[in-house]
């Protein structure tokens, strides 16, 4: 018996279908029934071709640099010799210019950073957090090309006379700071290089640590202030030990960045290839920057192959440094629960 | 030990812990202070670029850098229309091609690969690629496919540039997906839609604004790079639209001009330098206010 | 809303608080709160959720200043000086008047820091001092005996309940005169509740302490004063024993026997 139902919109014929409880449901088709396999392949394959990727520049890397690994193999590392007329390449110099400018630049960055990311978190009006918040990213928006030419063309005249000059002339006779401090003070170098990359570098750290503090519970914060705590007591003593791991991913984050940075340096590293003395004022050279001079002109062969020798190093170390980054600040997602 | 102590010597005690709260404060404002100070030094040098930027790169910004191309040295007229065609194209394709792909992976990220292994090898992986040196990125092109075709090109630089832009896509949308609620999708489900239906018509288009804002910053961040194309695309003192051919780009144009001695060429390279900051900024604003509006 | 009750000669007060009124931005919170919480007694704060009985609590201490769109008027006394408008430094106003938290709120540090990270804010100890002080504050909490073996581990490692004990015991290290507890069981099993109830108990020989609870029948068993609030006026204040059994408002009658909650 067909159920009453309140009148309805429906003309009185599909009324009747749908009173009748003997009618069959609509019949369902699924359009394009292969539609989710072929979806799910694709979406597959893209995440697939992201591992080829990061294989495929391993190999091509390795392949690339096999004539220069096994002529020189490990001696690369201590050689400084750079000679393309005799074929003889040892990549020390560059490599101590990518590490001596990025430890520079991780000097300046961090207390710095560290100093905005205080600020941001504990200090700022509540109104002016988002527009400083997007200043600094900002900041690390602007391509590395423009620091590279700020720097060249503003910047190191600027340190050279209010900076290199007077550290040479305060520093002059000091045992191991002259010699840090000697050579040409004219704004190129080691110096310049690694306060550039300072500048550059900065807004990736303090974003970071500033995301990390804001992840602190706020009771554990309202404890230590409960206890009669000033801000910094706080920050210092109980929000940075425990966002510590956090912190600590975000500096090595900003270490593989300033590794990999090639425009910021080598406008002003000098693309010398010799290292003559331990000075941060002489023209040096960094892995990148030595790239991005030779490498389009290269012969093929030893020139070529070194250079992707370096390239390779590269790659290697800022490989280490960015998973130890990624592992340090997921474990602070994972939560406080560390036993000392 | 008695918890209330006796009157003379909570006397003596609150006089110690006056002296040492002295110091506190003194501590803490010194602390404050520098933190105002460093986050004053963050921002100056912002300022300080972006002004030097005006300064030197608008004066030379006329027609003329849009119309006529790359001038040798010492030339009394030129341009940067060819580099300027040169990065637009490149950007525009690698953009193209490297979008679809980032989104499928950040796709199947959120929606597939949560707790598998693929997944978080994946993610893994992406992060890592994302702050990998792009000079690299040019080398592994450069072997693949300049060393092959025995010639530099556009598209080998269009190919650098897209294997920039995977990375960061991937990210911003996997980031966006997770973002839309179960329930949302668990809606459409209930509804009996097939998984890929659900995916494109609601959760994606529910994330589209994020998604699009994460392609604008993928566009805004190759605009910029240099590195990449140095080997790949090469450059070209001439207009050409052949993209088998190389290219000239924006960035490895001002490299080139401005480490020279040459004065009109480092009067080129700002403006070069000015159209690129501005361009990238504008973009990032861009993002940002399209995705806080959809917010 | 005047509630005070008639304390009697014997029962001097510790925290007074006239013409109390609290806002978050525009949203009147607290209205009109007159209310003595008398010394070395144990007071509760009961209400249903949103009644103001939180927000009260961390008036005495100030907490409300951490966020800026909060802000208190009007008169909170301790010994006679309001807290509110004190010329004395609020770190040091802060260490006269203990908070324990609904969340046990170990800091990352082992449990022997923990106790001393208070003490060495204000005092400088020698070691032995220290030492000292550190296991009179937590056989005071009754948690030596169970941590007395391990000082050196960290303080997360803790079951919850020991964890509360802990924020206790840090909290009492600095001797504070007064000591405010917002919940502190919300989170713990009922034995854990039992232990700490038990503590609150003995505590209130030397601290007044003030108590926030949901749980009606906790205040009954540990608080000698009970005030009812319903959102943000005081309703009741009275001796705990008379406010359960002979309220003297029909609202905190409708309350107590559950006709709401």
């Amino acid at each position: 018996m067909a159920a009453t139902l309140p009148a309805s919109p429906l003309s009185d014929d599909r009324k009747m279908e749908r009173a009748d409880p003997r009618a069959r449901p609509p019949e369902r088709r699924q359009s394009l029934p292969w539609a989710d396999a072929v979806f799910s392949v694709l979406t597959h394959g893209a995440a697939l071709l992201t591992l080829a990727l990061l294989v495929g520049i391993i190999v091509s890397l390795v392949i690339g640099a096999a004539p220069a690994i096994e002529a020189f193999g490990l001696g690369f590392f201590t050689t400084a010799e750079w000679d393309p007329v005799q074929e003889k390449f040892g990549g020390l110099v560059m490599i101590y210019g990518t590490l001596a400018t990025s430890l520079i630049a991780l000097v300046i960055a961090v207390p710095v950073s560290f100093g905005i990311a205080l600020f941001l978190t504990e200090l700022s009006p509540s109104w002016l957090r988002r527009p400083l918040g997007t200043a600094i990213e900002l900041l690390a928006a602007v391509p590395s090309i423009v620091y590279g030419m700020w720097g060249l063309l503003v910047f190191s005249p600027l340190l050279s006379t209010y900076v290199q000059q007077p550290l040479q002339s305060l520093f002059a006779g000091v045992p191991l700071l002259g010699t840090l401090f000697s050579g040409p003070p004219v704004g190129i170098g080691l110096l310049s290089a690694g306060i550039i990359l300072a500048i550059m570098i900065i807004p990736f750290i303090a974003a970071v640590m500033r995301d990390v503090f804001e992840v602190t519970p706020p009771m554990l914060k309202e404890s230590a202030y409960a206890l009669g705590s000033t801000t910094w007591e706080v920050v210092w003593k109980v929000v940075l030990p425990y966002t510590k791991t956090g912190v600590v991913g975000g500096v090595m984050l900003g270490l593989g960045r300033a590794l990999g940075e090639t425009m910021a340096v080598t406008f002003v590293i000098g693309n010398f290839n010799q290292l003559e003395s331990l000075s941060l004022f002489e023209a040096a050279n960094s892995i990148t920057s030595a790239l991005a001079n030779e490498f389009a002109e290269a012969s093929e062969g030893l020139h070529q192959a070194s250079l992707i020798y370096l390239g390779l190093v590269l790659f290697f170390i800022t490989f280490v440094v960015l998973a130890l980054s990624k592992l340090l600040l997921s474990q602070l997602k994972k939560g406080e629960g560390r036993s000392s | 030990m008695s918890a209330i102590p006796m009157p003379a010597a909570r006397a003596a005690a609150q006089a110690g812990r006056l002296r040492m709260h002295a110091k506190r404060k003194r501590t803490n404002a010194i602390a404050l202070t520098l933190s105002l100070m460093a986050m004053a030094f963050g921002l100056v040098w912002l300022v300080w670029i972006l002004f030097e930027t005006v300064r030197l790169g608008a004066g030379g910004i006329a027609l003329s850098v849009f119309t006529e191309m790359t001038p040798p040295p010492q030339a009394e007229t030129g341009g940067l229309a060819n580099a300027i065609f040169g990065s637009l194209v490149m950007v525009g394709m690698a953009t193209l091609l490297g979008t679809p792909v980032g989104i499928l992976a950040g796709v199947y990220l959120a929606e597939y690969g949560q707790k598998t292994l693929l997944g978080s090898v994946t993610r893994f992986i992406n992060d890592i690629l994302l702050s990998a040196p792009s000079i690299v990125i040019g080398l592994f092109i450069y072997a693949v496919v300049v060393a092959q075709l025995k010639s530099f090109s556009a598209w080998a630089g269009i190919l650098a540039l897209s294997l920039i832009v995977i990375p960061v896509v991937i990210r911003t949308t996997e980031n966006m997906l997770s973002l839309i609620p179960n329930a949302l999708r668990e809606a459409a489900y209930a509804l009996g839609t097939p998984k890929w239906r659900v995916i494109l018509t609601v959760t994606l288009k529910a994330a589209r604004a994020g998604v699009i804002t994460g392609v604008l910053l993928a566009l805004a961040r190759i605009a910029g790079e240099t590195a990449p194309l140095l080997f790949t695309a090469l450059s070209n003192q001439f207009w050409t639209s052949d993209l088998s051919q190389p290219m000239a780009s924006l960035p490895v144009t001002i490299f080139k001009f401005a480490m020279s001695p040459y004065e009109n060429w480092q009067k080129l390279a700002w403006a070069g330098v000015f159209l690129i900051t501005f361009g990238v900024l504008l973009l990032n604003i861009l993002a940002r206010v399209l995705f806080r509006n959809k917010h | 809303m005047d509630a005070k009750v008639d304390l009697s000669v014997t029962e001097k007060p510790k925290l007074s608080v006239r013409n109390l009124n609290f806002f978050y931005g525009s949203f009147h919170a607290l209205k009109n709160i007159n209310l003595d919480i008398p010394e070395g007694k144990v007071t509760a704060f009961i209400g249903p959720s949103g009644c103001g009985k939180s927000t009260l609590l961390r008036t005495f201490n100030r907490m409300f200043e951490l966020y800026p769109e909060q802000r208190a008027e009007g008169e909170i006394l301790m010994d006679g000086e309001n807290l509110l408008t004190s010329k004395e430094d609020i770190s040091l106003i802060r260490a006269r008047i203990g908070m324990v938290f609904q969340k046990p709120t170990p800091f990352p540090m082992s449990i022997y820091d923990n106790i001393a990270f208070g003490v060495k804010l204000f005092e400088t100890l020698p070691r032995a001092e220290m030492d000292e002080r550190v296991e009179w504050a937590l056989k005071k909490a009754a948690l030596w005996n169970e941590v007395k073996d391990k000082l050196q581990q960290s303080g997360s490692g803790l079951s919850g309940g020991q964890q509360q004990r802990l924020c206790i015991a840090r909290g009492i290290a600095i001797k504070p005169e007064v000591l405010l507890l917002d919940e502190p069981c919300s989170a713990l099993d009922p034995i854990s509740t039992g232990k700490i109830e038990e503590l609150i108990h003995e505590l209130k020989t030397d601290y007044t302490v003030v108590i926030v609870t949901h749980n009606m029948q906790q205040a009954a068993r540990c608080s000698d004063y009970t005030a009812y609030m319903y959102l943000g006026d005081l309703i009741e204040f009275g001796p705990t024993s008379e406010l359960f059994m002979k309220p003297k408002r029909k609202d905190t009658e409708d309350y107590i026997t559950g006709r709401f909650g």
